[in-house]
């Protein structure tokens, strides 16, 4: 069991439903003046002063992380820019052209793999330490897939997407592996682009086999993906060597929820319980709803709680109003659960599972 | 001697410039996107935007000059999103792509809107001779929309048809009209469904004068879908050889193709630049694969529209294209 490790000590119920995030939070209105100050060529504000600033704000959220009381934290990747640049930037092999659309005037700086990918300058390993010197909860790594960092790139060097994955994924592994060496127990793999194209579900857990290499069996390894038809990735994804699936479901008003019943879920379930892309904050009585919705997957001992995606698109208080009713929530169903008013029964697995 | 004419799909990239500014202009939520009634200030960027784009072809040396396609948010649902009768709700994604267009729900008749004709009018003041049209294809646009106000999806087609034909109707002199297909390869239609897209483009193509290229995208068409497309009164056909080669040149072999092809011989998605000797290989390639079809004229294209790609890269590219050795190709 990786997952015992992350119980508070003062944990108040019997049953532990592990509380956490996905990974980025909304940024103070500061740091982005702070970004906007440091580009400007103008201004005398250098990088010295803007990792100053990106200190302050990753101080900042992950004790914000704490006072919403969740079980394990992270700094709501306040230095990072966005979840394929961050990792093309310090990776050998890749440049940066320009902004692309993705949708109406909203842009991204798409790189292009222009030479064999290489590990070059560290990912997230510093990340990892301040956060953690910072937090007196355990701290959680989001760290970007290979398939994904492959995926929304330009790739002019490797024959197909799949070879670029595999070699991304060595570096993955690489990063983790340092990660590890620093003390990091619970590392979270973002999959998004595997809901665009779920038929390349077989690339994707062929990279994460190449992930999991030497990673010591200790270490929780998660796997995130959100906002696609999951049954067209079910149940061929319980083959994965993980411990956790990371799956948006509240968006969809769990209209994919029984997706995951037949067959019986074998892994550990993290389950989106509250939308990010509703700026209502739900009420602690609606989120235990869909954490009820969530037992009848899996066992509470097999059940971590989390939003449905990264909260950062959101208005930083209600991404704090959220986080705070989800743990309210949890714990309520831990104490409903302690004094059996609970009876929801997940599937027993069948002889055919 | 086959004649070799370089041209793209259209739907260009916005300078970096104008993505800034109109993004100020217009805001970046889906309610601020293009809804044919932009003020002044906003039209002006856009006029700006279209001489760059006509000056970047001219300076490439292209055969055939689009207007590109700088005001489609949409992509190619682009037509509807104009028209009054047409609602945009959520933001939906746009085929396989990491891209997003919003979701255009007919809710009552279509007629002409005269939006695309009004761009290449503007662009004809510009462009003294090649001007391409481009329109998205009738069934990829019934595919892309949502129909509240049809009986089925039959009628339904039909009326995407003659709402685009009679926006054809209303264009310029063009020299060619590029209709884009890719919902026929990636969402193929079905018995039955196959003759009507191939009817509903006969219903675009006789509305306009002018060689009309029917250009299916992302993969190679399924055999029936191929002959049905085959039997419409166009000029050319596409032929993705980027995306599929294979496939492509199988049905062109099997099949015949009609008297002029298009060939998908640049990568639209991908900055590696392709050098004009490439290009020109690809097309020499196909010529030679189909020995029994005699081309009389090959368009050769981007296999995609081109908004997919940074600036510098999709410059190169009209350039690579403009630079292909038209009198070495051989036929």
């Amino acid at each position: 069991m990786t997952r015992e490790q992350f119980r508070p000590d003062d944990h108040e119920n019997d049953h532990f439903l592990l509380t956490t995030v996905v990974g980025s939070y909304p940024k103070p209105k500061w740091l982005h003046r702070a970004r906007d100050l440091f580009e400007d060529e103008d201004s005398k504000f250098d990088a010295g002063d803007f990792e100053e600033a990106k200190d302050d704000a990753a101080r900042l959220i992950t004790q914000e992380h704490e006072r919403c009381g969740l079980d394990v934290v992270c700094d709501g990747e306040m230095r990072r820019n966005e979840m394929v640049e961050y990792f093309a930037h310090r990776i050998d092999g890749y440049e940066f052209n320009g902004p692309v659309k993705v949708w109406g005037h909203n842009y991204f700086d798409k790189p292009s793999v222009v030479d064999e990918v290489e590990y070059g300058e560290e990912w997230l390993v510093s990340e990892y330490e301040f956060t953690s010197d910072v937090a007196t909860q355990p701290v959680k790594v989001p760290i970007t897939g290979p398939y994904t960092l492959a995926k929304w790139s330009f790739n002019e060097v490797y024959d197909d997407e799949a070879d670029l994955a595999y070699e991304l994924a060595e570096l993955v592994n690489e990063e983790i592996e340092a990660l590890v060496d620093a003390g990091a127990r619970y590392i979270q793999i973002d999959e998004p682009a595997l809901a665009t194209t779920p038929d390349d579900h077989a690339i994707v857990g062929e990279c994460l086999e190449r992930i999991v290499a030497d990673i010591p069996e200790d270490v929780r390894l998660g796997l995130h993906v959100c906002y696609g038809d999951y049954s067209r990735i079910y149940p061929e994804i319980l083959e994965y060597p993980v411990h956790e699936f990371d799956i948006e479901l509240c968006n969809g008003g769990y209209d994919q929820l029984d997706v995951f019943k037949e067959p019986t879920f074998t892994k550990d379930l993290a389950m989106g319980v509250v939308d990010i892309h509703a700026r209502e904050i739900e009420t602690v009585a609606e989120i235990k709803g869909n954490i009820k919705k969530a037992l009848e997957i899996v066992p509470p001992e097999r059940l971590t709680v989390s939003p449905d995606c990264g909260v950062k698109l959101l208005p930083r208080e209600v991404a704090y109003g959220k986080m705070e009713n989800m743990v309210k929530a949890a714990r309520e169903i831990e104490a409903e659960l302690d004094a059996g008013e609970i009876d929801i029964e997940p599937p027993a697995p069948s002889a055919g599972d | 001697m086959t004649e070799i004419v370089s041209t793209t799909p259209g739907l260009y990239p916005l300078p970096d410039w104008a993505k800034e500014d109109l993004k100020t202009l217009k805001g970046n939520q889906k309610e601020d996107l293009i809804s044919g009634t932009e003020g002044p200030e906003i039209e002006e960027a856009y006029e700006e935007v279209r001489t760059e784009f006509i000056d970047a072809q001219k300076a490439a040396s292209l055969d055939r000059i689009v207007e590109g396609q700088g005001r489609w948010d949409d992509m190619i649902a682009h037509p509807l999103v104009v028209h009054d009768d047409v609602e945009t709700r959520g933001i939906v994604r746009y085929y396989d792509n990491n891209n997003f267009y919003r979701e255009p729900v007919v809710k009552g008749e279509l007629s002409a809107t005269g939006d695309v004709a009004a761009e290449l009018s503007a662009a004809a003041e510009q462009v003294a001779d090649g001007l391409q049209a481009v329109l998205p294809g009738p069934y990829s646009l019934a595919d892309l929309a949502t129909d509240e106000y049809y009986d089925d999806s039959e009628e339904f087609l039909a009326a995407i048809a003659d709402f685009l034909a009679e926006e054809a109707a209303q264009f310029p002199a063009v020299e060619t009209l590029f209709l884009l297909e890719p919902s026929l390869v990636e969402n193929a239609p079905e018995e039955g469904e196959d003759e009507r897209a191939s009817e509903a483009i006969d219903t675009v193509a006789n509305a306009i004068d002018a060689d009309v290229v029917a250009y299916p995208y992302w993969g190679a068409l399924e055999e029936k879908v191929y002959a049905h497309v085959m039997d419409a009164d166009i000029d050319a056909l596409g032929f993705d050889l980027v995306s599929n080669h294979d496939e492509n040149v199988y049905n062109a072999q099997e099949y015949g193709t009609p008297d002029d092809v298009a060939l998908g011989v640049v990568d639209g998605q991908n900055t590696l630049v392709e050098s004009p000797e490439t290009i020109t290989e690809r097309v020499e390639w196909f010529s030679e694969q189909t020995p029994q079809n005699d081309y009389g004229r090959i368009y050769a294209t981007t296999n995609t529209e081109t908004f997919y790609l940074p600036v510098n890269r999709f410059e190169e590219k009209l350039e690579a294209l403009g630079a292909v050795q038209k009198a070495e190709v051989k036929a």
